[in-house]
């Protein structure tokens, strides 16, 4: 009787190392998708919180801001400018030949409402925030934005016209909700 | 043939060149696959692997909780908040974290209480029995930290009662510690931080313990339900497939015991006034630590003033050592006595199913743990006073008197021969020996 | 063997007793009641809810405070967009500090956490003679016997407490609170609230619904938890299953 047993046992040895039956991948698979569906809570943890996904949008009310100025509202951790521009403003921007820019595009792609300029503030070249929003600033040599870091001068678009900056200054997601308000994001 | 084959995973190519500069798989191969491991394990034996998996889920979700949490008294209560309401699953991972403290104390229980059933603490397993106590004493200061992190009403009452048992400790010593913990006049912000910090290591001191514990259970292998050591290949089977599938199985039952608390009651085991933040000009009607302190709380109380001072002064005109001291001592005694346990029971006989009399015993004992506990959580008033002094005089006498007496006293019924001679019952030495025999050959 | 698990469940049933000894305290116990989101299916009863949350804006919400929940929060149990920013409109939260370095109060919105009565615990004690109307985000879960509790505290008013028992000017007696003694007034009054559903405004009708808004308030995450809960001990009970046949199978030539 004993004799048979350890027989049995080295044969059952065997057979394991050499034939896992299906019943055995069946539960190794099944384990294993639960080890994967464990891992995605410890995963998703890191995304954005609910909290912090509700400040993902900002609602701007605008009616304040008079022709000619501009303000500077912080939108999940960068500046957005919303600049109120005058006609001259509008006719300069839309008189540039595409030619003359670095990075081509049209003024009226970039607005909703010609009036309203809505851009991200962060300079395309290193990340520094250009002047000419507040009044006083130096609105750089083609009258809309210039950053001080590197000397990138940006127009009444916000295009990059002159300096390292590659690219235009970007213009975030938005839209009107009404005529006074402005969502961004 | 023996039972006994290296994996054939170790014959691969890349795994050879590997293990010859690094013997890793070697090891792995050694220590968890043909590991010899009594045949005769029950049920009971799960608890410390178990253990180990609950520290390692302890350790993922704490770690994930310090992306979110603050240690700071004005965020900490409100950061923990967060956790549960918008942080992606942080409710999820933090009801895992909060109960899986209480699951961890659960299984180390148990572990424990099996090793005192069948006298796994004997020779040559002192070491191994020892580093055990060590592990639950990190486990308890782990645990006490953690509980004053979301900075409620019972977090801080708690580290204040905690921390203020050392100020017994006499001739200014005391008072001084106590200082050096709070960092500060009171428990405080210094003492969230500090605590925070030490949070986060102490676990990895535990795993450091635990690597020398699994070692040192692997110089002697697992002891067993019938105690005697093991006579050769016919009492051992390989660790792998046998209880690696056995742990896993065990494991099973314990993820959907701990899922039930996690998803159905979470909140079971804590405090309701855990949920109010941490106010230190009010203190709680009743302070309670969580259920896994309370029959150590129920100890520290159940001194009476003056206890030993109380004849002291009688004998000698002088108090020796006043009562909060003596509770202090009583209740760190509780644990120390489990460091000399393999020196109080010299009883050469391992396992209880062979000592009629300690069996009685350790289930007498079993019953005073869960007596303390109750007693540590009831207000300390009237005849639970008293009950938990006879079942703290028990505790201790239990191993101060019953154990050593019970080693002089006891008849022990006769042992069998080898671990294999029970299971194939009936046949004795002879079947034994028969049985032996092919695997000398292999 | 079995001996040990009797013990276990023995001493977990005495954790439970203790937990009544506590409850009591005083008071009597809370009446029982059935609530929708009690249970292994257990969900919060949306009508419920939407009433609660009227009964917290225009009763509790004078004194109490609900710091932790979002305005935003509403919206996952039913109220649309365009409401909650309304609810959310009518408190002020203070700006960020302006040009001149002025800060100035701005209307509250959907990111905004529900603005607390008083701006804190000295004022809100002073205001209230002493007594502390606490906040209620987490009440539910932060006293004993928990939503059972909080209803009974609300219909537990009694206009003549039983004989011989003398109630302190500036409190009420209560029979539910931990020492009948309570300064809180008796809140809620027949049809001091108008449900927008029709639903008669009894003091037992608006105890349940508030308490119910408590209960998310204080358990945002109750369903989704149930729900998940039920998928995972399924998925163990089968894996379980499995890793117990694969175990006999394995062990089979050994016994």
């Amino acid at each position: 009787m004993a004799e048979t047993d350890s027989a049995k046992v080295s044969e059952h040895v065997e057979k394991v190392e050499t034939r896992r039956d299906f019943l055995q991948l069946a539960t190794g698979a099944f384990a294993a998708v639960g080890g994967a569906a464990v891992a995605w809570p410890f995963i998703q943890q890191m995304n954005p919180a609910a909290d912090t996904l509700a400040l993902a949008t900002v609602e701007v009310d605008i009616s304040a801001i008079e022709e000619g100025q501009a303000i500077k509202v912080k939108w999940r951790g960068v500046p957005v400018f919303i600049r109120h521009r005058t006609k001259a403003e509008i006719d300069a921007a839309n008189a540039v030949s595409q030619g003359d820019l670095i990075d081509p595009e049209e003024d009226n792609v970039r607005v909703k409402k010609p009036e309203w300029l809505v851009l991200v503030g962060v300079c395309t070249h290193l990340g520094c925030i250009p002047l000419g929003t507040s009044q006083g600033e130096t609105k750089g040599e083609f009258n809309g934005w210039f950053c001080p870091c590197h000397g990138s001068h940006y127009d009444s678009s916000g295009r990059i016209r002159k300096g390292p900056a590659p690219k235009n200054l970007p213009v975030p997601e938005y839209a009107f909700i009404s005529d006074n308000v402005v969502k961004i994001g | 043939m023996s039972k006994f084959q290296k994996p054939a995973w170790l014959d691969n190519g890349v795994v050879r060149w590997v293990d010859y500069r690094l013997p890793i798989f070697s090891f792995v191969s050694h220590e968890l696959y043909e590991y010899p491991t009594p045949r005769n394990l029950n049920y009971w034996w799960n608890f410390g692997s178990l253990a180990g998996i609950v520290l390692v889920i302890m350790i993922v979700t704490g770690i994930t909780l310090a992306m979110h949490y603050t240690p700071h008294t004005a965020l900490a209560f409100d950061s923990v908040e967060r956790i549960m309401r918008d942080v992606n699953y942080g409710w999820l991972i933090r009801y895992i974290h909060m109960n899986g403290a209480s699951m961890f104390f659960i299984i180390v229980y148990i572990h424990i209480f099996r090793g005192l059933y069948f006298g796994s603490y004997k020779a040559p397993r002192e070491i191994l029995w020892m580093l055990g106590v060590l592990i639950l004493l990190l486990m308890m200061a782990t645990a006490f930290m953690g509980y004053v992190l979301p900075w409620g009403q019972m977090s801080f009452w708690g580290a204040t009662v905690i921390t203020n048992l050392f100020s017994a400790i006499p001739w200014g010593i005391g008072d001084w510690i106590v200082t050096l913990l709070w960092g500060g006049f009171a428990v405080d912000n210094a003492t969230l931080n500090r605590f925070f910090s030490l949070h986060y290591l102490l676990p990895f001191v535990i795993v450091g313990v635990v690597v020398l514990h699994i070692w040192a259970l692997h110089v002697h292998g697992s002891n067993n339900p019938i105690g005697i050591a093991t006579k050769g290949e016919q009492d051992v089977v390989p660790f792998h497939p046998y209880y690696t599938i056995k742990d896993m199985f065990g494991l099973g039952v314990f993820l959907i015991v701990f899922a039930l608390f996690i998803f159905f009651a979470p909140n079971y085991m804590g405090h309701p006034d855990n949920y109010i933040p941490a106010n230190s000009l009010s203190t709680p009607a009743h302070i309670v630590p969580e259920w896994y302190f309370l029959p150590f709380y129920a100890i520290l109380r159940a001194v009476p003033d003056n206890f030993i001072g109380g004849w002291t002064t009688e004998w000698l005109g002088f108090v020796i050592v006043e009562a909060k001291l003596a509770g202090v001592l009583a209740m760190f005694g509780a644990i120390a006595v489990l460091f000399v346990l393999p020196w109080l029971d010299r009883s050469p006989v391992r396992s209880s199913r062979f000592r009629p009399m300690y069996k009685w015993f350790f289930w007498i004992f079993a019953i005073d743990c869960l007596v303390l506990g109750y007693m540590g959580a009831l207000p300390a008033e009237g005849i639970y006073i008293v009950i938990g002094r006879v079942a703290t005089v028990y505790y201790f006498a239990h191993f101060l008197v019953v154990i050593p007496l019970l080693a002089k006293f006891e008849k022990t019924r006769s042992l069998p021969k080898s671990i294999s001679e029970p299971i194939f019952g009936g046949g004795g030495v002879a079947a034994a020996g028969a049985a032996a025999k092919p695997m000398e050959k292999a | 063997m079995r001996k040990i698990v009797t013990l276990l469940i023995v001493g977990i049933s005495s954790m439970a007793v203790d937990t009544t000894v506590h409850a009591a305290g005083g008071g009597k116990t809370p009446p029982a009641h059935q609530w929708s989101h009690s249970g292994l299916f257990g969900t919060f009863d949306r009508a419920s809810l939407r009433r609660g949350a009227k009964v917290y804006r225009e009763v509790c919400s004078s004194c109490h405070g609900l710091r932790l929940v979002a305005y935003r929060n509403l919206i996952d149990i039913g109220f649309s967009e365009a409401e909650v920013k309304a609810i959310a409109a009518e408190q002020e939260v203070a700006a960020e500090p302006n040009d001149d370095g002025d800060v100035e109060m701005r209307p509250a919105i959907l990111s905004d956490r529900f603005v607390s009565p008083f701006p804190n615990e000295n004022a809100a004690r002073a205001a209230n003679g002493g007594a502390y109307p606490p906040d209620l985000s987490l009440m539910v879960k932060a006293r004993p016997g928990g939503a059972n509790y909080l209803r009974g505290l609300l219909i537990g008013y009694k206009e003549e407490p039983p004989g011989g028992v003398i109630v302190p000017e500036g409190m009420n007696y209560n029979e539910y609170y931990p020492g009948n003694m309570i300064a809180m007034a008796s809140p809620l009054s027949e049809d001091g609230v108008e449900f927008a559903d029709g639903t008669k405004a009894t003091v037992e009708q608006m105890a349940n619904d508030v308490t119910t808004f408590l209960s998310w308030t204080a358990e945002p995450e109750l369903e989704e938890r149930k729900r998940m809960g039920i998928k995972v001990i399924l998925f163990l009970l089968i894996l379980t299953g499995l890793l117990y046949v694969v175990k006999r199978r394995i062990w089979s030539d050994l016994h």
